[in-house]
């Protein structure tokens, strides 16, 4: 389980990472490397070269307005979890963090890694999902941002032009009367999810959205989900979604739909 | 004094610190990835990708010839093989690189070398490999059926070995008022100690020997195994197995990278190191308690039991391991089913299976811990039939103390013990009433509460009459330890078992100070090196303490006569007037230190009077104790468990071990070796688990898939002592080592069923993961729907 040789680049600056990302043969970004790592060691990754994002000051930054705090791709979770990234979410992104994985892997594991690999199991995925969160990409030519329910397009797969990769997430700020819910079922603590749901309330800006995450693809996402949690939670029509991302194990589905229902609880719903 | 209270002294009793702790403790353990040897290359195998093929061919690249060997370039090696003298037994024969088919999934194809790892990776990732795949046995029932893909040709059917204990059921069965069946398996396990497996292998020219470090728990019995696969005289090999990270019976078998490492060494005149990963781990070496069980019971209508019929199935993989064999599993499952009950009547067949799997190695309990899981899970069928409290159909069956030492229906020799109340302490400390009563209450979040138990019993340190009779290449004996004094006063204690977390280097100094009273400070036991002490057949069976022990506490009084006589000369009295203990040599008009003599007799021999016994002090002594069928040692599990009845999801709320090792030389350190019995066996009860696919491919490669008990998992222990001596042994004590990883599965899986019988639902099945926890009370909710 050792990795096959590669190349390592460590840019200072974003410009010369996406200079390096534009050159020739096959290269990787390394963030927090606790997913690239294990793929390195498996072999499932034959990179020629790793351009290291960590030392590239400006993607730790945070950066607040009056409508969303914008967090570097290299912050880390366990940055979130400690609360050295201001909270505009009463509560969630801190929360969400403190649960993923271990400490160890917190440590070192970045909010940009996570919704780039793309695991659809992956915390952040679902919540800067229900989040309505943006992702602001950076590549040869510049930055575009697209809300995060574009970003990710299946399993391991992320909106990325070739040269491009993740330079911020802006989450929208949550009005103070907001309300959260997020659960997550997995064997064993710091495992990954077999389900997730999240759920956020936030009727002063007029957001209700729910999110069925931890499945085979992109969270189903219920951008509008007034009918599935305003009048109490409607198991039936969280049965009914799964339907149509077919999802049909029985207890796959039995998991996702109470995930939710004890995210709704969780949020007051 | 109570039992389990804390003994004043250094002796046998002491709660003493670990001495060996210190350099764990600080991280300077030397375990074999710590070796690096000058000009020493790294090993990497090319293993099979496929579960049953015939190898045409391997291609090397041009570059990579002289750095990859395969069988062919091994001639003379001989195949490993483990024949048991049980009859019908048939014999298989295990190449250490594959000749001419492979046979599971991970067996190593070629040996490649070079500077580092990674590049010998590189070597082993370039070789192409022609293959014709086999159709493969995955399932051993399957394997089992006529016409299923042949793992040995010649052999005509997949079966290692079948055998019968017969008994006249039927006259019981038909009065029996309560007849419980039921289908029971357990999965196929991986064992996981933190250290994998490592050799590290080089020829000293010197010496004329191959010296090969291995993180192995039988150094001697691999010299053995080792020789003759090499064709070499024992004098020419030296096995050391240093720090030793864990090993639970992953680490008691001889290696096919044994064999190889020792034959590259050879071959390229250069130290060669291979360090196991855990991805070989999880796919070459997923080894163990994979089980399935039909089985009945039959009882009165108060819930007594009267008999017992079984058939039961072992997946033994593909191979016999050496030294265990194939078919120890089996055996032990037929000869110890019945575990610590009495009853009338008793029918079971076993099969060995050979399957398209690494072979089956023991693991901590060995074959207990699915024995325990299949009749307990009866037991409680049992009460639910009969409308009475588990423990109480236990009661009625267990064997009672006064009919101690007890030849059960198996031949089995109880040694000592009262069951009955080690059962009792364990309903008493989890408090059967109160967890009724919260039963009854409901719980707030919707969850049901459980409560299980098991109780059991394991035979330990059993000797040489029962490894004969199963005619493995391993046959304990006398059980051999060396004590030497050195010129300053310090004891030596040589020992052929080996230490690898069971803490040996504090025990058999506790052992030494109880008969000399030397402090264990100035007593350094010496394992794990065939170099250094006498041959042994290795730490197994939870046999050290009373073989180790033993032969410790022999050799040291025989060494205390010899320190007497020469302290009687020093203290011009008759040696029949001289005590030793405390150290000291004690005669009627002053006393002499055992450091002083040692002095004396080595550095100034012109102080001794010329008639002194030229014996020295030196002493090899062997031991067994008086009756070689093995102690018993027992224990009771009590749990409560929650159970999510809508996600699965269980978690254990309280655990009771009430345990009975006998006297107990060291509590603090059973307690430890109970604690991670117990993490292991919620990891066999909840978590872990090695599927494969109808090719025989293993599908939990990395630990994101094979789920290990974490510290989360892990409740806090109660542990209760009971200290029943062992008549036969030489201070009462009993093996223990393997205990806590037995009741587990069989306490959790009881406890989860209690919590979902309201529902209508039953688990037979290990890991209990929550998708069968919820699939077990689905099935039950459309057997409702039905009804
Ligand atoms: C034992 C263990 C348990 C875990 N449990 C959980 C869990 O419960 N929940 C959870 O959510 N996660 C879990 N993880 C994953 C963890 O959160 C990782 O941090 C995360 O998946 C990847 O982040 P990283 O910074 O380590 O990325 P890396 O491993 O460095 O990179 C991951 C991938 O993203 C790419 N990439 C990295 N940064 C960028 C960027 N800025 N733009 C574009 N592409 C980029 C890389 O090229 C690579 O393909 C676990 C990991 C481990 C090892």
């Amino acid at each position: 389980m050792k990795p096959g040789p590669f190349d390592y680049a460590r840019p200072a600056t974003v410009e010369r990472a996406a200079a390096l990302l534009a050159g020739s043969g096959f290269a990787k970004l390394l963030s927090g490397g606790q997913s690239l790592g294990p793929m390195l060691n498996l072999r499932l990754a034959r990179p020629d070269l790793l351009v290291d994002l960590t030392h590239i000051a400006s993607l730790k930054e945070i950066r607040e307005t009056k409508d969303f705090l914008e967090i570097g791709a290299c912050v880390t979770h366990a940055n979130i979890e400690d609360g050295l990234v201001p909270d505009c979410t009463n509560g969630m992104l801190p929360s969400v963090a403190s649960n993923i994985a271990y400490r160890a892997v917190r440590n070192r594991g970045t909010i940009g890694g996570s919704l780039s690999h793309a695991d659809p199991a992956a915390d952040w995925v679902s919540t800067l999902t229900v989040l309505d969160a943006e992702i602001v990409i950076r590549g040869a030519k510049g930055q575009r941002r697209v809300p995060m329910a574009n970003y990710m397009l299946g399993t391991f797969e992320v909106a990325l032009e070739e040269g491009e990769f993740l330079e911020a997430v802006r989450v929208p700020r949550f009005s103070k009367s907001a309300r959260w819910g997020y659960y997550k079922f997995c064997r064993k603590a710091g495992e990954f999810a077999e389900a997730i749901g999240a759920v956020v309330r936030d009727p002063e800006r007029g957001v209700c959205r729910a999110v069925m995450g931890a499945t085979h693809s992109t969270p189903i996402l219920v951008a509008d989900a007034t009918a599935l949690i305003g009048q109490g939670f409607d198991a039936a029509a969280a049965g009914a979604l799964l339907d149509r991302h077919e999802i049909t194990d029985a207890y796959e589905r039995q998991l996702h739909v109470e995930a939710l229902r004890r995210a709704t609880v969780q949020a007051g719903a | 004094m109570a039992d389990g209270d804390i003994k004043e002294g250094k002796g046998v009793g002491a709660r003493l610190i670990r001495k060996e702790d210190d350099r764990y403790m600080r991280g300077r353990g030397q375990y074999i990835a710590d070796i690096k040897l000058p000009g020493m290359v790294e090993v990497a195998f090319h293993r099979s990708p496929l579960a049953h093929a015939r190898l045409r061919g391997v291609t090397i690249p041009e570059e990579h010839r002289g750095s990859v060997f395969t069988a062919a370039d091994m001639v003379g090696v001989k195949p490993m093989r483990a024949v048991s003298g049980l009859p019908g037994f048939k014999p298989s024969e295990q190449p250490a690189i594959v000749t001419e088919k492979v046979r599971h999934v991970g067996e190593p194809v070629a040996i490649c070398f070079a500077e580092g790892r990674a590049e010998a990776e590189d070597i082993a990732a370039s070789l192409i490999v022609d293959w014709e795949e086999l159709p493969a046995v995955s399932d051993m029932l399957k394997g089992r059926e006529p016409g299923a893909p042949l793992l040995h040709e010649h052999w005509g059917d997949n079966i290692f070995l079948e055998s019968f204990v017969d008994g006249d059921i039927e006259s019981i069965a038909k009065d029996a008022a309560i007849k419980v069946t039921r289908e029971i398996r357990t999965a196929r396990q991986c064992m996981a100690p933190i250290e994998g497996r490592g050799v590290v292998a080089w020829w000293d020219n010197r010496l004329n020997q191959l010296t090969l470090y291995s993180a192995c728990q039988m150094p001697h019995i691999i010299r053995t195994g080792l020789c003759g696969c090499l064709g070499l005289d024992h004098a020419q090999v030296r096995i050391i197995a240093p720090d030793v990270g864990g090993g639970f019976g992953y680490k008691g078998i001889l290696l096919a990278e044994e064999v190889a490492c020792g034959w590259l060494a050879m071959k390229i005149g250069r130290p060669v190191r291979w360090i196991e990963d855990r991805r070989e781990a999880l796919t070459a070496a997923a080894n163990c308690r994979e089980h399935h069980y039909f089985i009945t019971g039959y009882a009165a209508a108060d819930g007594t039991l009267l008999a017992l019929e079984a058939e039961a199935t072992v997946d033994s993989g593909a191979y016999s391991a050496y030294p265990f064999s194939a078919c120890l599993e089996a055996a032990q499952v037929a000869s110890i089913l019945p575990g610590p009950y009495d009853f009338k009547a008793y029918r079971c067949r076993t099969y060995s299976v050979a399957t398209n799997k690494c072979p089956i190695l023991p693991y901590r309990g060995v074959a207990r811990t699915g024995v325990c899981l299949a009749m307990e899970l009866i037991l409680d069928g049992i009460a639910v039939e009969a409308g009475i409290e588990p423990y109480e159909v236990r009661l009625k069956a267990l064997v009672p103390p006064e009919k101690m030492p007890f030849d059960n229906i198996t031949k089995k020799h109880f040694d000592s013990g009262d069951y009955p109340e080690c059962l009792k302490r364990a309903v008493a400390a989890i408090d059967v009433p109160a967890v009724r009563a919260r039963q009854k209450r409901g719980e707030p979040d919707g969850r049901l509460i459980g409560l299980g138990m098991s109780i059991f019993c394991e035979q330990g340190s059993h000797g040489t009459s029962v490894y004969a009779g199963w005619g493995i290449p391993m046959v304990p004996g006398h059980e051999q330890a060396q004590a030497r004094m050195t010129p300053d006063g310090g004891l030596e204690i040589r020992v052929g078992v080996q230490s690898h977390g069971q803490g040996l280097e504090t025990t058999l100094a506790q052992v030494a100070n109880e008969v000399l009273g030397i402090d264990p400070a100035k007593i350094q036991v010496v394992h794990g090196d065939t170099g250094m002490t006498p041959y042994s057949t290795g730490t197994w069976g939870s046999r050290c303490m009373v073989m180790a022990g033993g032969a410790v506490a022999t050799a040291c009084k025989e060494l205390g006569k010899r320190l007497g006589r020469i302290g009687a000369k020093l203290l011009q009295t008759d040696v029949a007037n001289v005590k030793i203990g405390n150290g000291e040599v004690v005669g009627p008009s002053g006393s002499v230190s055992i450091a002083e003599i040692a002095r004396v007799w080595y550095l100034r021999p012109q102080d001794l009077p010329a008639d002194v016994d030229p014996g020295g002090i030196e002493v090899t002594a062997g031991y067994k104790p008086q009756r070689d069928s093995g102690t018993f040692s027992y224990a009771a599990h009590a749990v409560v468990v929650a159970v999510d009845p809508v996600t699965g999801g269980v978690e254990i709320l309280d655990y009771v071990v009430v345990e009975d090792g006998g006297v107990l030389v060291n509590p603090m350190i059973v307690d430890g070796q109970v604690y991670g019995g117990v993490a292991q066996g919620i990891g066999t009860a909840l978590l872990e688990e090695m599927p494969f696919d109808a090719a025989g491919q293993p599908l939990a490669s990395t630990l994101a898939d094979y789920l290990l008990p974490g510290s989360t998992d892990v409740p806090s222990i109660r542990i209760l002592h009971m200290e029943t001596p062992s008549p036969y042994t030489e201070f009462g004590q009993k093996g223990i080592g393997e205990s806590g990883a037995i009741g587990p599965p069989a306490a959790i899986v009881n406890a989860i069923n209690d919590a979902i019988r309201p529902l209508g639902a039953e688990i037979n099945q290990v890991p209990a993961t929550p998708r069968r926890v919820v699939e077990a009370i689905a099935a039950a909710a459309r057997a409702k729907k039905v009804a």
